[in-house]
């Protein structure tokens, strides 16, 4: 139940709300838990509602530290 | 789909597996969130970590933690004259005291499954002659969402949208399960999402206090083996601390304006947890201003109950037991026709070792 899945936001809308693509869905969401959204933001979105903002340096940098370990090979070839 | 697919590469999980390998550590870990669980079952985990680690399931299935006595007043609710429940789809077929939701709505009640809180309040607007009652569960992820319907409720001055409140704090029911006297994890895989709102400091007491390592973990299988991996080695150095490894999602001081929206509208209070029973202030209840859409303090019939007979869900969400331990499990109790919550729930352990981790294959013939 505590699924979020992360939406690109495509426009902001009257209200406080965007309009947000999820694997090519579009769907109107609300943003009266989380500041600041601009259009191109990725946010997770949970029963509605923009609940935060993905952090793109931070989703690269834990990328970085998984494609490292992968560097080294698997444990069963 | 971005920020999902890139976690799913299986060289990244072949390293990540080989790493967890390498420690050749022994431990115990729970993920407490029952997204995790899911996930862990759909993606194969288990049995790819055993037999070093143990991974058990906690309590964060907020349907599957629902009292039965909360559901009893759910459908107490429900099946009250010119009232329209609304709620999140699993719970409309957890069995309680007087059957189902759902059963109720085959008598007459009036039952509408939503996907946000807004729709509720949508409905209320469409309906403006019948009580429409919010059913909300769910932990600090989805508190907030309800609290902004609630106080978006308000500012159009609804008079017909009211809320029952069984919403639940996570950090309250962790310290619960470590003070119990058989409780034995060495690590726990602490809930992405509910994290997004409280942030890190709201688990500092369980490596301070009780030495217990904690990882924050996305939902992606390479995000959940990683989180393996420093719990593992946390364990081996004797280094307890709360890590974010949702670090894309998860600020540390978490979603404040969601946390001031939550406490503007509710405040703490005692809950009762299926499996773990009554525990101090790990539930929500709306502050006396919003008291006037509280449909807690409505007069209602509900039968009195204990836990359902046979049914060891309880002992499923604090780890004690597998579901496979359960006798009613695959038998008596199937997702199609579910005895106990944990088999109700799309993220319930019940249904996701029945759907993912062969426990189909031992429904008799």
């Amino acid at each position: 139940m505590c699924l979020a899945i992360p939406a690109e936001v495509v426009e902001l809308r009257e209200d406080e709300t965007a309009l947000v693509e999820i694997g090519g869905v579009r769907k109107v969401v609300s943003l009266m838990l989380l500041d600041g959204v601009e259009a191109g933001d990725y946010v997770l979105v949970h029963a509605g509602f923009a609940i935060e903002r993905v952090d793109r340096e931070e989703a690269q940098r834990t990328l970085a530290v998984l494609e490292e370990a992968a560097e080294y090979g698997p444990l069963y070839e | 789909m971005r920020y999902l697919d890139e976690y799913r590469s299986p060289a990244l999980l072949r390293g990540q597996l080989r790493a967890i390998k390498e420690l050749s550590a022994n431990a115990v870990l729970m993920e407490v969130c029952g997204t995790h669980t899911m996930a862990i079952s759909r993606s194969g985990l288990r049995p790819l970590l055993a037999p070093e680690v143990d991974l058990v399931s906690g309590p964060g299935c907020p349907v599957c933690v629902t009292s039965e006595r909360d559901m009893g007043r759910a459908v107490a609710l429900a099946s009250l004259e010119g009232v329209t429940l609304a709620t999140f789809g699993d719970m409309v077929r957890v069995p309680g005291p007087q059957g189902t939701l759902l059963e109720a709505s085959s008598r007459g009640a009036t039952v509408r499954v939503v996907y946000s809180p807004l729709d509720a309040l949508a409905l209320a607007r469409e309906n403006p002659d019948r009580r429409v009652v919010f059913l909300g569960v769910g932990f600090e992820t989805t508190a907030p969402t309800v609290a902004a319907a609630v106080l978006r409720a308000r500012e159009e001055g609804l008079k017909n949208f009211f809320l029952l409140s069984l919403h639940k704090l996570i950090p309250p029911a962790l310290r619960a399960l470590v003070d119990m006297e058989d409780f034995s994890i060495d690590g726990f895989l602490l809930p992405g999402h509910v994290s997004v709102v409280l942030g890190t400091e709201a688990y500092g007491f369980l490596p301070r206090e009780h030495g217990i390592p904690c990882v924050i973990s996305g939902f992606e299988p390479a995000d959940i083996l990683r989180a393996v991996y420093l719990l593992l080695r946390m364990k081996v150095e004797g280094s307890p601390e709360v890590v974010n490894e949702y670090s894309r999602a998860v600020r540390s001081q978490g979603n404040r304006k969601a946390r001031e929206t939550m406490y503007r509208v509710f405040r703490e209070a005692d809950a009762e947890w299926r499996g773990l029973g009554v525990i101090p202030g790990s539930g929500l209840e709306l502050r006396e201003e919003f008291r006037d859409l509280d449909a807690g303090t409505w007069d209602l019939e509900v039968p009195e109950v204990g836990e359902r007979s046979g049914c060891r869900c309880g002992d499923v969400l604090c780890g004690r037991i597998r579901p496979p331990e359960c006798p009613l499990f695959a038998r008596a109790c199937t997702p199609d026709s579910p005895f106990g919550p944990c088999m109700v729930s799309s993220e319930g352990t019940c249904a996701s070792y029945y759907l993912y981790e062969g426990g189909e294959r031992e429904r008799p013939i």
